[in-house]
């Protein structure tokens, strides 16, 4: 009778959380994405949770979201990036202006040269201005939010003086597919791979962790909790392909691109999308940016700085020249985001990236980033973005007027960081 | 005076460091030997933390040198003096107050696969060894440290200083923020990382605990020495005295202290 009652206990109430060691703001934060979702979902009769609606929703949410992946190092080392919406204008726009005015004269119209180096660029130039604002954050001791205030104002100009103000259009074929749409896609069987290998090695990484725990002798879940923790996980991202994969193409891009491979189509054939190339590049990012954060000496010391910088000083870390590595990146995701932008638009304007940087600082803070430094995840910054387009979405889906939209986000916002304040206080963790 | 047959472990010669015109330590000179506890006693302000800063490589010194074994070195960063297998325990314990005890045991030094990850796992094992044997008290191990009580925190600033092979260890007043009990196993500590033969500088306000803990006694007042003597040697009072008037003992012949 005592095993039984044994499990009984642990199956009871609030301790199924402590044993499956799910972290609390994680569940919080997945709780109010579905909340908004069924809210949505109700007001808008069903038109929602739609495969059509959440593929959009995974696009457009991976621009800011993979930008927000670096303001968490940013935010967590205590400080703050007001210029990537403006650096993501500025670099979309030279990409786009490289492609539309340069490349094509040098390589020939369509190369397909043309949009490895259209990318490659955005990533370096990024790179380039991220570490020149770290060195002036770093070695020259000024504010960094003044710095990347005077890079907010210097990218915007800088932005328009490249074209003069012309918008570039329209941009590289190959290009544009990073930016999603009917044809920027993986394709359903691309989609079920990836998938299938994605949920096999998530399952196995959860199995060697535990293996090494045990052959340490540390204290493990037990084998149930484990169980589910490795179904759940396996899951969602089955359940994710199988969402993409039950958005069919559009007659008339379907059309297109029979078209395109030399083929008539006459509507017997029907292609679903899959998973988009840009939320793959989201997920890339994510899953590097975590190791980065958990696994390696520069994501230790970036939170051992956000924790205690003169301490991080101290152990004989390098600290100004960890800030110059943490901007460099911050401005290489933004080139990524500008790839991914520019593309979705298929055109780069002088608006391109307006008020993003604040987006992506309310997404790492949504997602539970503390501005005092030191706490931060990097897959709460992501859903912290997916809840904030979530909203802005179903705003517009529900039509809601725009000066409303930004009414609601802004209070989502303030209540966020209070739950979080509010949380972190019953928690003890300061 | 005991005899030493083997040069001086740390020489301190003629070091003068100062803050915008303010002489924080001006033209001080201290040795220590291996085996040997120096204390080193003063007001608040007097320059001892400053002193030990430029030896931990904290701070640059302006003028002066430093000795190890005799030879001269250049100690410019923690990382420098780190090399020279010089630890350090800070008043402010310098933890990252965010971090679990092994991730700020290995602050600097992580444990790296082969693959060059961090192995966390190997370091929770370290620091669970080095503390089953400073402290078996101590058992959180995945709480951030400012979960953690002031002397378990003391703890994981200890374990790091002794952990990496300390020849060299600078505490600055470890027993601050501890209870009694806490305070006798620093003590313990002491001895015996002395009788491993290190060499230990000791910043303490309680001269009852330089007496029974250090060899020598090196008291600084307004950012000079006074002088530095045999704690058997001397009272407390005459300690008492080198701190508040900056007197000597034996200086002024028939002086006795009441």
């Amino acid at each position: 009778m005592v095993p039984r009652l044994k499990i009984f206990q642990c199956v009871s109430g609030r301790s199924i959380f402590r044993t499956l060691e799910l972290d609390l703001r994680l569940l919080g934060m997945i709780g109010a994405f579905v909340v908004i979702c069924l809210v949505f979902n109700i007001a808008t009769d069903g038109r929602f949770l739609t495969p059509r609606n959440l593929f959009n929703l995974s696009v457009q949410t991976a621009s800011v979201a993979v930008m927000a992946t670096g303001m968490v190092f940013v935010i967590v080392t205590r400080h703050i990036d007001l210029s990537v919406g403006s650096m993501l204008g500025f670099i979309g726009m030279t990409v786009a202006f490289l492609q539309v005015q340069i490349l094509p004269d040098i390589f020939g119209f369509g190369h397909s040269a043309i949009w490895i180096i259209a990318t490659l660029a955005a990533i370096l130039m990024g790179a380039c201005l991220g570490a020149a604002q770290g060195w002036i954050i770093g070695y020259l001791t000024v504010p960094a939010f003044i710095v990347t205030l005077g890079g907010f104002l210097v990218y915007r100009g800088a932005m328009w003086w490249v074209t003069k103000g012309q918008t570039q259009a329209p941009l590289d074929d190959r290009f544009r597919l990073m930016g999603g749409g009917a044809e920027g896609t993986l394709g359903e069987t691309l989609s079920w791979g990836l998938g299938g290998c994605a949920a096999v090695a998530a399952v196995l990484l959860i199995l060697n962790s535990r293996r090494r725990k045990i052959g340490h002798g540390f204290k493990v879940k037990p084998v149930w909790a484990e169980g589910i923790l490795a179904a759940m996980t396996a899951g969602i991202i089955i359940g994710f392909v199988w969402i993409m994969n039950s958005y069919p193409v559009p007659d008339g891009a379907m059309r297109r691109i029979m078209t395109a491979q030399g083929l008539e189509w006459n509507g017997d054939i029907a292609w679903n999308h899959g998973v988009a190339i840009p939320v793959v590049i989201l997920i890339v990012v994510t899953i590097a940016m975590t190791i980065l954060a958990s696994r390696t000496r520069f994501g230790r010391y970036v939170y051992a700085t956000g924790g205690n910088p003169e301490a991080t000083k101290l152990s004989g870390i390098n600290t100004r020249l960890l800030t110059v590595k943490v901007f460099a990146l911050m401005g290489a995701l933004t080139g990524i985001s500008a790839v991914i932008a520019s593309a979705r638009l298929n055109a780069v304007d002088v608006g391109l990236g307006t008020l993003d940087e604040l987006r992506v600082i309310a997404a790492a803070v949504i997602g539970g980033t503390a501005l005092s430094g030191g706490f931060g995840t990097i897959y709460g910054a992501v859903i912290g973005a997916l809840i904030m387009q979530t909203l802005i979405s179903g705003m517009a889906s529900v039509g809601v007027d725009a000066p409303l939209q930004s009414i609601a986000v802004g209070l989502v916002l303030v209540l966020a960081v209070w739950i979080d304040i509010v949380y972190r206080r019953k928690t003890g963790v300061s | 005076m005991v005899n030493h047959p083997e040069p001086p472990l740390v020489e301190l010669n003629d070091i003068s460091i100062s803050f915008g015109g303010i002489k924080a330590v001006d033209h001080v000179c201290v040795d220590l030997y291996p085996g040997e506890v120096v204390g080193l006693l003063g007001h608040n302000g007097a320059g001892k933390s400053t002193l030990i800063k430029c030896l931990s490589g904290a701070y640059q010194m302006d003028s002066g040198e430093i000795r190890i074994n005799g030879d001269k070195v250049n100690i410019q960063t923690p990382r420098d003096a780190r090399a020279y297998n010089i630890e350090t325990i800070y008043q402010t314990l310098a933890l990252a107050d965010n971090l679990d005890a092994a991730s700020n045991l290995f602050l600097g030094r992580e444990i790296t696969t082969t693959a060059g990850f961090v192995d966390d796992v190997t370091m929770e094992v370290e620091t669970r060894k080095i503390m089953a044997r400073l402290n078996p008290n101590f058992q959180n191990f995945t709480s951030p440290v400012s979960a953690l009580s002031g002397g378990q925190r003391q703890s994981v600033a200890i374990a790091r200083a002794v952990y990496f092979n300390a020849r060299i260890l600078i505490m600055d007043e470890p027993t601050a923020a501890l209870g009694p009990q806490e305070t006798r196993m620093v003590a313990d500590l002491i001895q015996e990382l002395k009788c491993q033969g290190l060499g230990i500088f000791l910043i303490d306000h309680d001269v009852h605990q330089v007496k029974a803990l250090c060899d020598r006694a090196a008291v600084m007042k307004n950012g000079t020495l006074v002088g530095c003597v045999d704690v058997d040697a001397v009272s407390t009072d005459d300690i008492l005295a080198m701190i508040i008037a900056g007197k000597k003992p034996g200086k002024k012949p028939g002086h006795v202290a009441v």
